[in-house]
């Protein structure tokens, strides 16, 4: 039997006020002074509530690297967050190619219950780029794969991106592309212009990603299929998807929330807390792919958290990993970069971080937000707080966060899945409560589902 | 100055000091007993991750003259080619007590993370990092320079009015990145000459003129001419055809080095490929500073290594 949790006044993100009744995993009343009781009260006074963000693009690590990350602690990193779901990379080893790896990270991930964990597919058998890997028993299995990427690699072949599109169309998956050209990008350590000629940088020229991204919804327009573009980073990658889009073209795309925030001004140092693919851009751009999300060209923010343990960071620029961590930070940085600005209301912070990143991976219950009859996952979030962000702030494994010491406005409260609570008082609710609830959860559902006939 | 990491943060004061106090070192040379006290019983430590020869002892003589103790610590033949963190390497030269760390690296930004680092509390002096910067090399480009110019009276001077062009693989140059900021800020103005390719994006942005002509280049007169090291793996990237392309419309052949005024300089960072980028004539004619660079390079290297040791560079 699950908790009943009542959530007295808290906002909506239309800005109206409600109480929120939570009974058997669903959202069962909405309104105000809602007269019921409850086993557990939750105070939103001051607090925004945002229905489960949904990550689209999450690196677990797991199996493979897990001094980096597991999925039980990027789970916890994610809920901290306000996740409700993440989407797990397939860059793991061995590589989630087959239908045991992703059922694999699948299960882990429910049992320890703090986010939903669906994993994506690789496109190409491990991520070699030469043989499409097995689609069909991944998107057949009981992870439900729907989204393949190669991710951290370009599916550069133009003969085998096509194929890939057209097959997955079968499945009615999609394919996520990390759209870097490889020839173009040999060694390439940073953004490439004025800062990467002076610091003797090899350049990561925009043209690397933009020559793909126009490459790929072509080649999606020519076959008919769905084509999704992974954090893309430069002004000229959103006029091709806005070209695209014009043009009736079925693609989608992201942009990470750093690429929301930071520019490559701060490589000046050679500090490799900035090194990230693609590489953080120009003002130029990072103005870009802010009016891009606010007009409705980018669909998505996911936030790319790619966990590197401390050696892997603590080392020259050239030597260091590509990658930051993002799942805890990700909701204050998007506050920073588009809300506080005014780009974003809250409303469009819950369609471009729940409603639309759920659709694109047709994961369900996401559908209208929060509402009665939905399942109840959402977040609890107070806009008015500012903090300093540290490591102390980070619930992952790695520490390799480029906020640290760095004012952020909003803290996640209290995160909700499926009707149990995972964070409650800014506070992670410990692993073993989480999975009892999960359990208890599952129980319940499978119970009501066979009662359903 | 605490480290010396870059030219770019040079002052036109900063680098007329170093310059000077090269004066003094340079006097040094010339006296029976090339030795001084300055640095007894400091210890200078060598930290060569990429080959060069030319530099290190350059650096292990200045250290030498001033007394110091010099230990040579190459990424060959020790644990940084199993793979040894920079880290462990900078905190074992801290355990052993070095006074100060000259680095060379391949990888640009190396040396300004071991000064950010923490790992070691010693004054870092970039010896060449990856694609970035050389400043002691531009230091004695420019030390020579104001010496051939000006001899005896070179003290306290700039370098205003004095032109230089600088020919070759820019992109890849530490020393043309170090010589732009150097020798800008001195007060010379700087022309590069290249084909595109050899060329940053962005160059728009660097002060300095940029040609691809180098006919066009010598014929308005620099007083300096810098030759380039070219590398002949270059080619096989795509930046130029072949070597003899490169040659018959970017090298300082017999007929270019004839278009030069008397006095142009011509100077080369070493080491060169006679035939390819420079030739035999131009390379040892009297307006060649080759020799002299390498000699004064030691005379800036003393400096610097003064500057940071003896005190005087922490005012």
């Amino acid at each position: 039997m699950s908790e009943t949790i009542l959530v007295r006044a808290v906002t909506l993100p239309d800005g109206t006020s409600t109480d929120i009744l939570v009974r058997d995993g669903r959202i069962a009343e909405l309104g105000r002074a809602i007269f019921a009781s409850a086993d557990r009260l939750i105070d939103g006074a001051g607090l925004m509530v945002l229905p489960g963000l949904v990550d689209l693009h999450t690196h677990l690590r797991e199996p493979g690297f897990e001094q980096s990350e597991t999925v039980l602690s990027g789970s916890r990193a994610a809920a901290i967050g306000g996740f409700t779901a993440v989407h797990a990379m397939a860059n793991t080893s061995p590589v989630a190619d087959t239908a045991g790896v992703v059922e694999q990270v699948m299960s882990l991930g429910d049992r320890h219950g703090y986010v939903t964990v669906r994993p994506i597919g690789a496109v190409t058998r491990g991520l070699e780029g030469q043989q499409l890997s097995e689609i069909g028993a991944m998107a057949n299995s009981r992870a439900r794969v729907r989204v393949f990427s190669d991710d951290g690699t370009c599916v550069s072949d133009p003969l085998l991106m096509r194929r890939a599109l057209e097959y997955v169309k079968t499945f009615g998956g999609v394919i996520a592309q990390h759209s870097q050209e490889p020839r173009l990008t040999e060694g390439a350590q940073m953004n490439e212009g004025t800062l990467s000629g002076e610091l003797g940088l090899a350049g990561w020229p925009a043209v690397a990603e933009e020559a793909i991204i126009a490459r790929d919804v072509l080649l999606a327009e020519h076959v008919g299929a769905r084509l999704h573009v992974c954090h893309l980073s430069t002004a000229g990658s959103v006029d091709v998807v806005r070209w695209a889009k014009a043009r009736g073209i079925n693609v989608t795309a992201e942009v990470t929330p750093h690429h929301l925030l930071l520019t490559e001004q701060l490589a000046a140092n050679y500090d490799s807390r900035y090194k990230v693919n693609p590489p953080l851009r120009r003002d130029e751009d990072v103005r870009a792919v802010r009016e891009g999300l606010a007009d409705g060209t980018i669909d998505i923010i996911a936030t790319d958290h790619a966990p590197h343990p401390v050696e892997a960071k603590e080392c020259e620029w050239a030597a260091a990993a590509f990658g930051m961590v993002g799942l805890e930070s990700a909701l204050s940085v998007v506050q920073a970069s588009v809300v506080d600005t005014g780009m974003l209301d809250w409303a469009d912070v819950a369609r471009v971080f729940s409603k639309a990143p759920a659709a694109i991976a047709q994961l369900d219950g996401y559908e209208n937000g929060i509402a009665v009859g939905a399942p109840a996952s959402f977040t609890l979030y107070d806009p008015s707080v500012s903090r300093v962000f540290e490591a102390a702030q980070l619930r992952g494994k790695s520490a390799n966060s480029p906020y640290l010491s760095t004012v952020l406005p909003g803290r996640v409260m209290t995160t909700v899945h499926r009707g149990y609570p995972t964070v409650l008082d800014g506070e992670l609710v410990d692993s073993e409560t989480v999975a009892a609830s999960a359990r208890s959860h599952d129980h319940t559902h499978n119970r009501s589902g066979a009662s359903h006939g | 100055m605490r480290h010396l990491l870059s030219t770019r943060d040079l002052s036109r004061g900063e680098g007329i000091t170093i310059l000077d106090v090269a004066e003094g070192m340079a006097e040094v040379a010339d006296r029976e007993v090339r030795k001084l006290p300055a640095l007894r019983g400091k210890t200078v430590v060598n930290l060569f991750f990429e080959d060069s020869t030319r530099t290190r002892i350059s650096f292990e003589a200045a250290a030498k003259r001033l007394s110091a103790d010099v230990i040579n610590f190459s990424a060959k033949g020790s644990s940084v080619s199993k793979g040894e963190s920079l880290k462990d390497t900078a905190q074992t030269l801290a355990a052993i007590g070095a006074d100060a760390v000259v680095i060379r690296h391949g990888a640009s930004g190396a040396p300004r993370v071991l000064a950010d680092s923490g790992w070691i509390d010693a004054p870092v002096i970039n010896a060449g990092d990856g694609t970035h910067e050389h400043p002691t090399q531009a230091l004695l480009d420019a030390f020579t320079i104001r010496r051939r110019l000006h001899g005896n009276t070179a003290r306290g001077r700039d370098l205003e009015g004095v032109s230089v062009t600088i020919v070759g693989d820019i992109l890849h140059s530490r020393v043309a990145r170090s010589n732009a900021w150097l020798l800008t800020t001195l007060g010379a103005s700087v022309t590069f000459v290249a084909p595109a390719t050899l060329l940053p994006i962005g160059i728009e942005n660097w002060p300095v003129t940029v040609l691809y002509d180098l006919e066009a280049a010598l014929g308005a007169h620099p007083d300096v001419v810098m030759m380039l090291r070219i590398q002949g793996e270059r080619m096989h990237a795509a930046y130029f055809p072949n070597a003899r392309e490169y040659s018959r419309i970017w090298g300082l052949d017999d007929a270019r080095l004839a278009l030069l005024a008397a006095d142009t300089m011509v100077m080369h960072p070493g080491p060169m490929n006679r035939g390819l980028e420079i030739s035999a004539g131009a390379a040892d004619s009297p307006r060649s500073t080759v020799l002299e660079q390498v000699a004064n390079g030691v005379s800036i290297r003393m400096a610097v290594l003064y500057l940071m040791l003896s005190g005087e560079g922490g005012k």
